[in-house]
C-alpha cells in the first residue's frame, strides 16, 4: 500500500514542524514501526537524516515506544502499544499523522523522542517495599489472598510508557502513579510503608504533572488497560495518608 | 595450543559440592561496614542481574554507580521474559530438592557447565523467591494465599514460579524498585542514557569505563575500584532474534578486547516457538511461550506442494513429526531438539505459510477435548498476541511457528567469583557463560540473573575489594582515561566520515543472514569456514561503505547502531571459529558431522568436556584458544534421550 506520513521533526533546542513523506510499497504484515524503519532506510539512502523514534522490545512490554498516531496515543488499536500495531489496520492511500507524546513534563528530545524521566522521579519517591537483600523470611510465611495478588498484578502490569499522560487533556499522571502505588498498597508486604508511600508518590507526581479531572482518556489509551478504579483507590489512600501520617508525626 | 588449562583458574573451592559455597562464604575476606563506603563499584546494565547487584551493593554500603543506556532502568530486556523462574522450594512436595535442580540444570546443559557454579545457583534459588515476594512481586497464588507453581520443559517436578505471562517484567520491577530505593537513599548514583563504549584497565586491573551520553553525545569517563558488566547476551548477532532492538554485545566485547576471555560463543539457544518472519523488513521475532507445546500438536503436510488450507488437509496427509520420532516426549522434547526438527522439515520443503517458513502448532484437538473457553483461559493472551501480529485467528486455524534465536549461553569467561580474566572486572547474568552449559532450561535465565545479582556477586566482590583497602580508585585525570576517551571519540567520529551508500541496518541484516545460515541450528566445517571468509569480506565492505548521517553531538541512533554492529562482526567471526574447533554436538551447538544414526546430537566427552575461552590478541592476530577442563564428580554423564 501507499501511505502519506505527516511526521513531527524537531532538532534539539529549536522549534519543530511537520514534514510530509510518501511511503509507497508498504506490506500489510509489517508492524507500524517496521513501516517507519523502511521509511528511514529510504531517507538514509536519499541522504536525509532518519526520523528519530524510540522502541526496544517490540513486544509491547518494555514501554519504550511512544507515538501519537492521528491524535491517539499508541494509535487506533485498543490495548495495543505502538510496536504491536500492524499495517493491516490501514488502507492504501491513508494519510497518517505521527507526533511525539504531548505533555509539558515530557520535553521533546528530538523528533518523536521525549524525556519521560519524571515518571522515574515518582517511583523513586516511594515506589518500593523496603526489603534489603537477605532480610526476607520464607515466602509462604505470608499468605497473600489470591484476589489481592490478582489485583496487585492488574496494577503491576503497567509498562510505564506514559500514554496515560499523553492522552490526558491535563497531562495528568494519575493512572501511572495509581498503578505503581496500588500494586504495593494492595499486598500485605506493602502495608508498613503504605501511607508514607502514597503521600510521597502523589505529591511528587503533582510537582511534575497536571491534575486529574476524571476524563478517563488515560484508560482508553493504556496498552495494558489499567483500570480507573486504581485512581479511586489511590485517592482514598491519599486522603487517609494525611490523617495517618499526621498521627505518626504527633507521636514524636 | 597445548597446555590449555594453565591460564584459567576457576577458583572452585575444595570440599563436597553441597558445602562449597557455604564454606567459601566463610573463607572469603570481608570488608567491614565502615570501610564499604570507601569503595566505588560501577555496574553497567540494569536488567535483573545489574539492578539486583547495584541495589544489593548499595544496601551493603558500597558507593555504587549504575549505568544504563535506556531512559529508565526498568526498560532492560529482562522485562520481556514470559514463563517463570525456577526455584528448589519443593512447595509442591513432589520430590524437588537443591540437588535435583542442580542435576536437571547440568543435564539440560548437556554436561558443559561448571558443576560448582550450578550447585550454588540451585542453593540460592530458594532465597530469590523469598526476596522477590518480600519486595511485592505479585506471583501467582493458590486460593489459600500460598504460592502457585507450574511445570516447565526439562524437569519432572513443578518448580516454576510465575506472574501470569509477565514474570520477567514483575521480577525486574522488583529489582528496579529496590534500585530506586537506593537511588533515593543515596547508595546508588544512577546514570541513564549512558552507553558504555570502553572498559578502562590500568596495570592489568579494571579501573573504570568510558560512556557516551546518547542524548548529548558527550563522552565521559568514570572510575571505580571494580566494574561489573551486566549487559546481557549477543543474540542480536543474528539480526533477527527475540531480543530487543537495542540488545548488543558492545560492553562485553570491549572488555574482551581489553583482556577478558570470551567463552563458548558458539552456544546459542534457538527457541522453537516463535512467529515466523513475514517480509524482508521484519525487525525482530516474537516468542510464543513454550507452554503452548503442552496442548498444541506440531505438524507439517506430508506433501511438498501442499496448497490446501490447514483445516482441509486430512489427518492421513499430515506428519506429526515430533510425536512420530519421539513417542515418549512427543511435542514436549527440549528446545534444541524441537528447533532442529522444525528446520529439517522446512528445509525439506514442507514448510507452511505464505513463505513456507513455518510449521503448524495446532490446537484443534485441545479445543475439541477441553472446549474453547478452557483453552482461552490458559493461553488467551498468547492467542491474542498471535492474532495481532499475524492477522490469523488461532482458534480457527493452526498457529504457524518457527525457531528463533533467544538466548546465548556463551559469554565472558568468569571464575567462581564471577570475575573475568581482567582482575576487578566482573560479568553477571546472561553476559557471563557460567551456568547453562550448552543449553539453558526454561525459567532458568531469571533465576541466574537474580542469583548472581542478589546473592553471589555482593559476597564475592568483597573478597577482591578488601585487597585494595586504602587505595583510591585511579583518578579520572589519569592518562589511561584520557587515552580511552580519545579512542572512543575517534571511533565514534570515524563512522560519520565514511559517507558510504548503505545503512547500518542493511549490513546488520546481511550479517545476520550469514550467521543464521552458517552458525545457526546446524553447523558444518565447510559452512563455518565459508562463514569466516564471507563475514570478513562483508565487514570490510561495512567499514568502507556504511552511511551514517548526522553528527556525534546529539541523539543519533544510526551512530549508536554502527558501533554495535561493528562489534557484532568481530563476535560473529569468533563464534564461527569456536563452532569450528568444537568437533562435537552439544545442546545448542549441533555439528552435522557429529550425530547419532538417528540424527541426534553426539557429544564427545573424552575430548570436549571443556570450556573454550578465547583470548584477544590484536586486530591482526586472531584470538588464542584456552580451555578449562570440566570435571563431573556429582552427575554421571549420559547421552540425553527423549525417545
Amino acid at each position: 500500500m501507499h501511505l502519506t506520513l505527516k511526521v513531527w521533526r524537531q532538532e534539539p533546542g529549536q522549534n519543530g514542524m511537520f514534514q510530509t513523506y510518501e511511503a509507497p510499497g508498504i506490506s500489510e504484515d509489517m508492524s507500524f514501526l517496521e513501516m517507519l524503519d523502511v521509511v528511514n532506510e529510504r531517507l538514509i539512502e536519499e541522504g536525509t537524516a532518519p526520523i528519530v523514534f524510540e522502541s526496544d522490545c517490540r513486544e509491547g512490554i518494555c514501554g519504550t515506544c511512544d507515538l501519537m498516531i492521528d491524535g491517539q496515543a499508541h494509535g487506533p488499536e485498543k490495548a495495543t502499544a505502538t510496536c504491536q500495531l500492524h499495517m493491516r489496520k490501514y488502507n492504501d492511500g491513508d494519510h497518517i499523522t505521527i507526533e511525539p507524546w504531548r505533555a509539558a513534563s515530557f520535553p521533546v528530545i528530538r523528533d518523536l523522542a521525549v524525556d519521560r524521566s519524571a515518571l522515574d522521579a515518582i517511583q523513586e519517591a516511594g515506589g518500593y517495599i523496603s526489603a534489603p537483600t537477605g532480610s526476607a523470611s520464607d515466602a509462604n510465611l505470608t499468605p497473600v489472598p489470591k484476589d489481592a495478588a490478582d489485583s496487585a498484578m492488574d496494577a503491576a502490569a503497567c509498562i510505564g510508557c506514559g500514554a496515560c499522560v499523553a492522552a490526558c487533556p491535563n497531562s495528568a499522571a494519575q493512572l501511572f502513579t495509581s498503578a505503581k502505588v496500588m500494586h504495593l498498597n494492595l499486598l500485605p508486604q506493602g502495608q508498613a510503608e503504605r501511607w508514607k508511600r502514597t503521600e510521597a508518590m502523589v505529591e511528587t507526581m503533582e510537582e511534575y504533572f497536571g491534575s486529574c479531572t476524571n476524563h478517563g482518556e488515560c484508560h482508553e489509551a493504556c496498552p495494558k488497560e489499567i483500570s480507573l478504579d486504581f485512581i479511586a483507590l489511590m485517592n482514598k489512600d491519599y486522603v487517609k495518608s494525611k490523617i495517618k501520617n499526621r498521627k505518626l508525626s504527633g507521636q514524636k | 595450543m597445548t597446555g590449555y588449562s594453565d591460564v584459567l583458574d576457576s577458583k572452585v573451592p575444595d570440599g563436597p559440592i553441597a558445602d562449597k559455597w557455604t564454606n567459601h562464604k566463610f573463607n572469603m575476606k570481608l570488608v567491614n561496614p565502615s570501610n564499604k563506603r570507601k569503595f566505588e563499584v560501577i555496574v553497567v546494565g540494569t536488567g535483573l542481574a545489574g539492578a539486583s547487584a547495584a541495589a544489593t551493593m548499595g544496601e551493603l554500603g558500597y558507593k555504587v554507580k549504575a549505568f544504563t543506556f535506556h531512559d529508565s532502568p526498568r526498560r532492560a530486556h529482562s522485562i520481556a521474559a514470559q514463563g517463570g523462574i525456577n526455584a528448589a522450594k519443593n512447595y509442591q512436595n513432589d520430590g524437588d530438592s537443591v540437588h535435583r535442580l542442580f542435576y536437571d540444570t547440568v543435564k539440560g546443559g548437556d554436561y558443559r557447565s561448571r558443576e560448582a557454579n550450578v550447585h550454588r545457583l540451585a542453593e540460592v534459588s530458594v532465597n530469590i523467591i523469598d526476596q522477590a515476594a518480600a519486595q511485592g512481586v505479585p506471583f501467582a497464588r493458590e486460593y489459600g494465599g500460598l504460592l502457585a507453581n507450574r511445570s516447565f520443559g526439562g524437569a519432572q517436578v513443578s518448580r516454576t514460579f510465575y506472574a501470569r505471562g509477565q514474570t520477567g517484567q514483575q521480577l525486574l520491577l522488583g529489582a528496579y524498585s529496590a534500585l530506586m530505593r537506593q537511588v533515593n537513599l543515596g547508595g546508588v548514583d544512577l546514570y541513564n542514557r549512558q552507553e558504555m563504549l570502553e572498559l578502562v584497565v590500568k596495570d592489568g586491573q579494571a579501573c573504570g569505563i568510558v560512556c557516551r551520553d546518547v542524548i548529548t553525545g558527550e563522552i565521559s569517563s568514570h572510575s571505580a575500584h571494580a566494574v561489573v558488566l551486566a549487559t546481557g547476551g549477543y543474540g542480536n548477532v543474528y539480526y533477527l532474534s527475540t531480543n530487543a532492538m537495542m540488545c548488543n554485545t558492545t560492553a562485553t566485547w570491549r572488555a574482551h578486547r581489553k583482556g577478558a576471555m570470551f567463552a563458548n560463543p558458539c552456544y546459542t539457544q534457538i527457541h522453537p516457538t516463535c512467529i515466523p518472519s513475514s517480509d524482508p523488513f521484519q525487525s525482530k521475532l516474537t516468542l510464543m511461550s513454550e507452554s503452548l507445546r503442552n496442548d498444541g500438536r506440531i505438524w507439517v503436510p506430508d506433501s511438498f506442494d501442499e496448497s490446501r488450507a490447514a483445516s482441509d488437509i486430512p489427518e492421513s496427509d499430515r506428519d506429526y513429526y515430533l510425536e512420530r520420532k519421539y513417542p515418549a516426549f512427543g511435542n514436549l522434547v527440549p528446545r534444541d531438539v524441537a528447533s532442529r526438527n522444525a528446520k529439517t522439515v522446512v528445509d525439506a520443503g514442507k514448510g507452511v505459510g505464505p513463505l513456507k517458513n513455518g510449521v503448524y502448532l495446532d490446537f484443534a484437538e485441545a479445543i475439541a477435548r477441553d472446549g474453547e473457553d478452557t483453552v482461552r483461559a490458559k493461553y488467551g493472551n498468547l492467542f491474542d498476541m498471535y492474532e495481532r501480529i499475524t492477522g490469523e485467528n488461532p482458534y480457527k486455524q493452526p498457529m504457524r511457528i518457527y525457531p528463533a534465536t533467544h538466548y546465548t549461553m556463551g559469554g565472558l569467561w568468569v571464575d567462581y567469583h564471577l570475575m573475568t580474566t581482567v582482575p576487578g572486572c566482573y560479568a553477571i547474568g546472561e553476559a557471563n557463560f557460567s551456568d547453562h552449559g550448552a543449553n539453558r532450561l526454561g525459567a532458568s535465565a531469571l533465576m541466574q540473573g537474580l542469583a548472581d545479582g542478589y546473592f553471589v556477586l555482593p559476597y564475592t566482590i568483597g573478597d577482591y575489594l578488601s585487597t585494595s583497602l586504602g587505595h583510591d580508585p585511579v583518578g579520572n585525570d589519569d592518562p589511561v582515561f584520557k587515552d580511552a576517551i580519545a579512542d572512543v571519540t575517534d571511533r565514534t567520529n570515524r563512522w560519520l566520515s565514511i559517507n558510504g551508500t548503505k545503512s547500518v541496518d542493511h549490513y546488520h541484516r546481511e550479517l545476520g543472514k550469514l550467521v543464521w545460515d552458517y552458525i545457526g541450528m546446524e553447523r558444518n566445517k565447510n559452512g563455518l569456514e565459508k562463514a569466516i571468509s564471507e563475514i570478513t569480506s562483508l565487514e570490510e565492505e561495512f567499514h568502507k561503505n556504511v552511511r551514517v548521517l548526522g553528527s556525534a553531538d546529539t541523539l543519533n541512533q544510526s551512530l549508536e547502531k554502527a558501533g554495535r554492529v561493528s562489534d557484532f562482526f568481530e563476535l560473529a567471526k569468533l563464534k564461527a571459529r569456536d563452532a569450528l574447533v568444537r568437533e562435537e554436538s552439544a545442546g545448542g551447538h549441533f555439528r552435522e558431522e557429529h550425530q547419532t544414526e538417528e540424527g541426534e546430537a553426539k557429544r564427545d566427552d573424552e575430548n570436549f568436556a571443556h570450556v573454550t575461552a578465547w583470548d584477544w590478541n590484536d586486530e591482526a592476530t586472531p584470538q588464542t584458544e584456552h580451555r578449562e577442563q570440566l570435571t563431573f564428580e556429582n552427575v554421571a554423564l549420559t547421552q540425553r534421550s527423549y525417545k
